[in-house]
């Protein structure tokens, strides 16, 4: 089992989950993060005092996955959020040690999907 | 001159003022996006400062000012020249000629303001104002000398627009309709409404708009009389009706009914009214509420996701839609029974008056749509209309303003 964890870009999460529900992945978390990385943030003025640099908003998504999920969640993900621009965002894969399904106690593989 | 006249009008001033900022600012503001709130907020407040100046400096003396063979006011009234205590008869006996230009101050304002809702999200602050100082001197102020001005060429035909259906919202919302097809649409945008970032500041938007109409409508009689008590009730009758009608076609239609579609409703009465409202008895009213309720409901639920342009807040759909809809309804239902100095309209007997308000209609959307054609082409050369794709997708408050409305980390 992996846990995969994707920055995109906002405006990005539509095109995201219908690439996701195409290789039917249809589980996952998501979260407004900010953060910065090789785009530059943008200038912010309050007052006439600046503050450069600022954050950027970004969309955070958490999907845990069987292993043969891994692939086609991956290029799902690059392939939805993709412009060829600095700011795309990134994607991490950890491996996953145990996953329990709350409602009926399922563990593992099967409580995944 | 009379004293409880100036009181009603200088205080119908303020609630039209209130009408732009916060009422209509919040209304649009709440339907964007969380990136873009800032942007609706400051394009309000800025216009509150700049139409507030161009009509003190020249723009009254262009609209109200003396009669230039029937197309525009001359400028012997710039910087307000004597314009003062003195009531000015032509306009309105009972109230001094400063507290009438005030009044209609707070119209040329709300005017662009409401534009807004077509345009939002994607053009560039610089533009805007070089758009909006144009539309305001070139088209808002020669069609307010039109059907409003002494000497106006649709005035003198008799054309009837009690409070600014015509001037104000069809002017504004065709207007609107060109500018959402000229600049396409906004990223991401596919047919179905991107969805409102803050619906309660939309339905305070909206109820202090209605607050605010009844100085619009009722303080357009210029007195404190019965026109103005019959403005009143119309207008509260129309809107409720619209309301609540939008409510119930959502009920029939999507099995709920919802906030944002009856505070849209309403907003939709309040439009189709104003034309009418000092022409019309109440139970008109309440009809005229309900069809527009129908008439809007189809023009941005249905036919605009079908044609597919990005009237980013349904400014045509309720504005344009809505005043063209009251102003036929104002051809057909104005009676001479409410308001003597009015006239009847086609179901009271008198066709004339329904091809002149038909006339004026076709001239408002011509004029409109050719002038906002010309002046986006020359704002378009001269700084570029719309934002630049990375500025639209980071949001207009960061890249225009270098603001952020909210926070997500202290």
């Amino acid at each position: 089992m992996k846990l995969i964890t994707a920055i995109i870009q906002p405006h990005k999460l539509e095109a995201v989950k219908k690439e996701l529900e195409a290789v039917d992945v249809n589980l996952m978390t998501v979260t407004n993060v900010v953060g910065q990385g090789r785009q530059k943030g943008v200038t912010e003025i309050y007052r006439g005092a600046k503050e450069a640099g600022g954050l950027l908003n970004k969309i955070r998504l958490d999907i845990a996955v069987n292993d043969e999920f891994m692939e086609p969640t991956l290029s799902a993900i690059s392939k939805g959020a993709h412009t060829g621009s600095v700011g795309d965002g990134k994607i991490f894969v950890v491996d996953l040690l145990e996953c329990v399904r709350i409602s009926n106690g399922d563990r593992g593989g099967k409580a995944i999907g | 001159m009379n004293s409880g006249d100036t009181a009603w009008v200088l205080m119908s001033s303020a609630l039209v003022l209130l009408m732009t900022m916060p009422g209509l600012a919040f209304f649009y503001g709440g339907l964007v996006r969380r990136k873009n709130v800032l942007s609706i907020l400051m394009q309000c407040f800025i216009i509150l400062c700049v139409i507030s100046l161009q009509w003190m400096l020249f723009g009254y003396s262009l609209a109200f000012g003396p009669d230039f063979h029937g197309i525009i006011g001359n400028l012997s009234w710039a910087g307000l020249h004597g314009v003062g205590a003195t009531p000015n008869t032509n306009y309105a006996a009972t109230i001094p000629h400063t507290v009438f230009m005030v009044f209609q101050m707070m119209f040329a304002v709300i005017t662009p303001a409401l534009i807004i809702g077509s345009y939002a999200e994607r053009v560039k602050f610089p533009a805007f104002l070089m758009f909006t100082f144009l539309w305001a001197t070139f088209v808002y102020d020669p069609l307010a000398h039109w059907v409003w001005g002494t000497g106006g060429w649709l005035k003198s035909l008799g054309a009837l627009d009690f409070a600014g259906g015509i001037v104000v919202h069809v002017s504004s919302g065709i207007s609107a309709l060109v500018l959402a097809v000229m600049l396409g649409k906004r990223i991401g945008y596919n047919h179905r409404p991107i969805r409102p970032h803050n619906l309660p500041f939309t339905v305070l938007g909206g109820a202090l708009l209605w607050f605010g109409w009844f100085g619009f409508n009722a303080g357009s009689a210029l007195a404190a009389d019965g026109i103005a008590a019959n403005a009143f009730m119309t207008t509260n009758t129309a809107t409720a009706a619209a309301g609540l009608t939008w409510a119930l076609i959502e009920w029939w239609h999507n099995g709920t009914p919802t906030i944002l579609g009856t505070v849209t409703g309403a907003v939709a009465g309040l439009v189709a009214i104003t034309p009418a409202c000092g022409f019309v008895n109440p139970v008109n009213a309440l009809f005229i509420g309900m069809a527009v309720a129908f008439v809007c409901y189809l023009a941005v639920a249905v036919i605009k996701s079908k044609v597919g342009y990005d009237d980013s807040l349904d400014a045509f759909g309720v504005h344009g839609v809505g005043g063209t809809f009251g102003t036929i309804a104002t051809g057909l239902l104005a009676e001479k029974a409410v308001n003597a100095a009015g006239t009847d309209g086609l179901f009271f007997g008198n066709a004339h008056q329904f091809m002149v308000q038909g006339l004026m209609l076709l001239v408002t959307i011509v004029f409109a749509a050719v002038m906002t054609f010309i002046i986006f082409k020359i704002v378009d050369a001269v700084i570029g209309m719309r934002v630049e794709e990375k500025n639209e997708i980071v949001g207009l408050d960061l890249t225009q303003q270098s603001e952020a409305a909210y926070t997500v980390i202290e």
